[in-house]
């Protein structure tokens, strides 16, 4: 590449940067203020949120806030939130919103429940009646948000109000019934403890960093830009410093939960899928232009299909978690649940406009959220007013991020 | 996957167009918009395609796209009668066009714009296929250093880079897919001095790799830079063939409008044209 063609282009900012191929400059600041562009900066936010509000709280509290048996306290009440956000996240990311998801919680943990209590159905098959439930669920809100082309919001409010009604059917006359199945209400109240609740994810840390340092091994024989590598020692050094924490914090109280197992399963799984295979690919491309990702070939419509089906399946399991953990089913939807759920994953800087956000997201974002919850109980029994009311403002002010964030990126992008 | 290099270098190939449309012609309802038009490019060469508004330049590179398919004539590639039927067609025929509103997904990097819709894969299968971004990275490198295309890095999401740089991923997006025959429909349109200068580099790097490149375009300037002959078309007729080097911006003008040939208006199509030029 004859570098004398650069002069022609110098009205061009970038046109002096260094070419894809250039060797690796040495560490500087500027690179890390591209890579940090490039890469997290949309969770800085989110991150020094989190840290204030740790931080108040533990203050306020006089110390029970941080007390091991609060945070595995707080991380269990949060647990189906968190599966149930990791589903918005899913419609998020196509610049769809799915309302029903709250509804569909508790549907899918009625099906269950009632199979299990009346058909006396065996435990995994009342699991997967219920997860089957979130799918064909989701698989008919796609139809007529991909196929009949209505806008998601429409869709998602009548399956909102028609599944409240179909729950209020199933349970007549009922308004809650009692879950009694040992290994469905063991799926939230049981614990995977010393040792193996370490010697789980000593391979996955392992692997995970392996996979960091052989990439980086074949990128540098391919001849390919290689980030700074401590941003990649840092990642590992991040990675490795949350989950000793988490292992200390829940050592310290009752060992881990099966349901913490469950949801980073999940959050692995799912990351895995939107970031490393062709599908995942697609959902973003369709979520940042339906038209370019059409013209690229992607059969959009079979791709909108499959994200409201998963989300909608994720919300169910959501709502079997929970009512394994209230170890009944109710009649009433929990009408926060469903804000919370997209709450939490607009917080993680997971993008209202479509194709920005990661799965992590929701880690942070149900952090954020579940101190808020957690931090204020313990303040006063009286908390609900103020609770609800800065939930409300950690929402706008995690939107209004978004929504500048965006802006700035189209101005940049001219 | 095969590289450019393989094309037929300029002027050989005993004159066989890439591309060649013999009698097209196309009419939407009571309205004629292409009438037995003749086309050809070939491999090697820049066509500038040109005329006014309405005379016909969109149909005709929509008919070669596969975007319409004409009501009579036949298309020609490489010697071989073609249908093109659909925009799918063009492509497994090496057709490529690239439209003003560049169809890239802003919120992906360049790497995944330029292989979106055919990632290469590793293990795996359909949907679920592991994505070989190496490989991918590697190819990207490859056909921007080619192109002599200048960006911050591959990895840059495309909602970050320039007009021009946006436009020079739409054009590297055909190359990839192995075109031989590339449309670029205003592909100055909107840009600056400098990020005009940098496109109409890449058209010359197209022509140099041995493509057949047709630029559709208003602006003379551009035309008079980068082609080797100007198509003028002219109320759905090709009504006039320059090369480049023996005409001036004034004849082209004058086909565009009709005005070389003395012509009065002398029915309602014309005096629409002659109103608009």
């Amino acid at each position: 590449m004859s570098s004398d063609r650069t002069n022609v282009t110098t009205q061009e900012p970038d046109a002096r940067k260094p070419t894809p191929s250039a060797p690796l400059p040495t560490p500087s600041v500027q690179d890390i203020g591209t890579w940090l562009r490039r890469g997290d900066i949309g969770q800085l936010p989110a991150i020094l949120m989190l840290l204030a509000i740790v931080i108040a709280f533990q203050i306020v509290t006089g110390g029970d806030f941080l007390k091991p048996t609060n945070l595995s306290n707080l991380i269990l009440q949060e647990v189906s939130t968190a599966v149930v956000a990791l589903g918005a996240v899913m419609t998020l990311l196509l610049a769809e919103i799915d309302l029903s998801l709250a509804a569909v919680a508790n549907l899918c943990g009625a099906v269950m429940t009632t199979l299990s209590v009346y058909q006396h159905l065996s435990a995994p098959l009342a699991l997967l009646c219920g997860l089957g439930a979130g799918l064909v669920v989701g698989l008919i809100n796609g139809f007529f948000v991909a196929v009949m082309r209505i806008p998601s919001f429409i869709v998602t409010l009548a399956a909102y109000i028609f599944y409240s009604g179909l729950l209020l059917h199933i349970l007549l006359p009922n308004t809650t019934i009692r879950l009694f199945d040992p290994v469905l209400t063991g799926i939230m109240s049981n614990y995977v403890t010393f040792p193996w609740d370490v010697l789980i994810p000593i391979p996955i840390v392992v692997i995970y960093a392996g996979a960091l340092l052989l990439e980086r091994s074949r990128r540098a024989k391919t001849g390919l830009e290689l980030e700074p590598a401590y941003a990649m020692w840092g990642r590992i050094g991040v990675v490795i410093l949350l989950t000793v924490g988490a292992l200390l914090i829940f050592e310290s109280a009752l060992g881990v939960p099966y349901s913490m197992f469950i949801v980073l399963g999940l959050l692995i799984i799912f990351w895995l899928l939107l970031r490393f295979t062709t599908y995942g690919r697609h959902v973003y491309a369709v979520g940042g232009s339906p038209e370019a990702a059409r013209r690229a070939g992607i059969r959009v419509t079979a791709i909108r299909i499959s994200v409201f089906a998963l989300g909608s399946m994720l919300a169910g399991l959501g709502g079997i978690l929970e009512s394994s953990r209230t170890i009944s089913a109710s009649a009433q939807v929990d009408p926060r649940l469903l804000l919370l759920a997209i709450a939490v994953a607009v917080i993680g800087g997971v993008s209202l406009f479509g194709g920005r956000g990661s799965v992590w997201g929701v880690v942070l974002g149900i952090l954020i959220i579940g101190s808020l919850e957690n931090g204020l109980t313990l303040l006063s029994a009286t908390g609900t007013d103020l609770k609800f009311m800065l939930e409300g403002a950690v929402l706008i002010a995690a939107v209004m991020l978004d929504a500048i964030t965006r802006r700035r990126s189209a101005v940049s992008g001219r | 996957m095969s590289s450019m290099a393989e094309s037929v270098p300029a002027g050989d190939a005993a004159r066989v167009p890439a591309l060649q449309l013999k009698n097209i012609s196309k009419s939407f309802g009571a309205v004629q918009a292409l009438r037995d038009v003749d086309f050809e490019v070939y491999s090697g060469e820049v066509v500038g395609l040109v005329g006014d508004n309405g005379a016909g330049k969109s149909t005709l590179v929509k008919t070669i796209a596969g975007v319409n398919t004409p009501d009579t004539g036949e298309i020609i590639v490489n010697g071989q009668r073609v249908h093109i039927g659909t925009p799918a067609d063009a492509t497994k025929l090496g057709i490529e066009t690239v439209y003003q509103d560049l169809a890239l997904c802003d919120n992906l990097d360049v790497v995944n714009n330029l292989y979106l819709g055919r990632e290469a894969t590793g293990v795996g299968a359909g949907p679920l296929s592991l994505l070989n971004e190496l490989e991918m990275e590697r190819r990207t490198v490859e056909v921007l250093r080619q192109l002599e295309v200048k960006i911050p890095s591959v990895r840059s999401v495309v909602a970050s880079l320039s007009g021009g740089q946006r436009q020079s991923i739409a054009v590297a997006k055909t190359i990839l897919r192995n075109a031989r025959v590339v449309l670029l429909d205003e592909p100055t349109a909107a840009l600056g001095v400098a990020q005009t200068r940098q496109v109409l580099n890449l058209i010359k790097r197209l022509r140099e790799e041995g493509l057949a490149v047709v630029v559709i375009s208003h602006n003379l300037a551009d035309i008079f830079e980068v082609v080797d002959r100007v198509v003028v078309m002219r109320l759905g007729r090709r009504v006039a063939t320059y090369d480049i080097h023996t005409t001036t911006p004034e004849q082209v003008v004058g086909a565009i409008t009709g005005a070389e040939f003395g012509e009065v208006a002398e029915n309602g199509d014309a005096s629409d044209a002659a109103q608009t030029a």
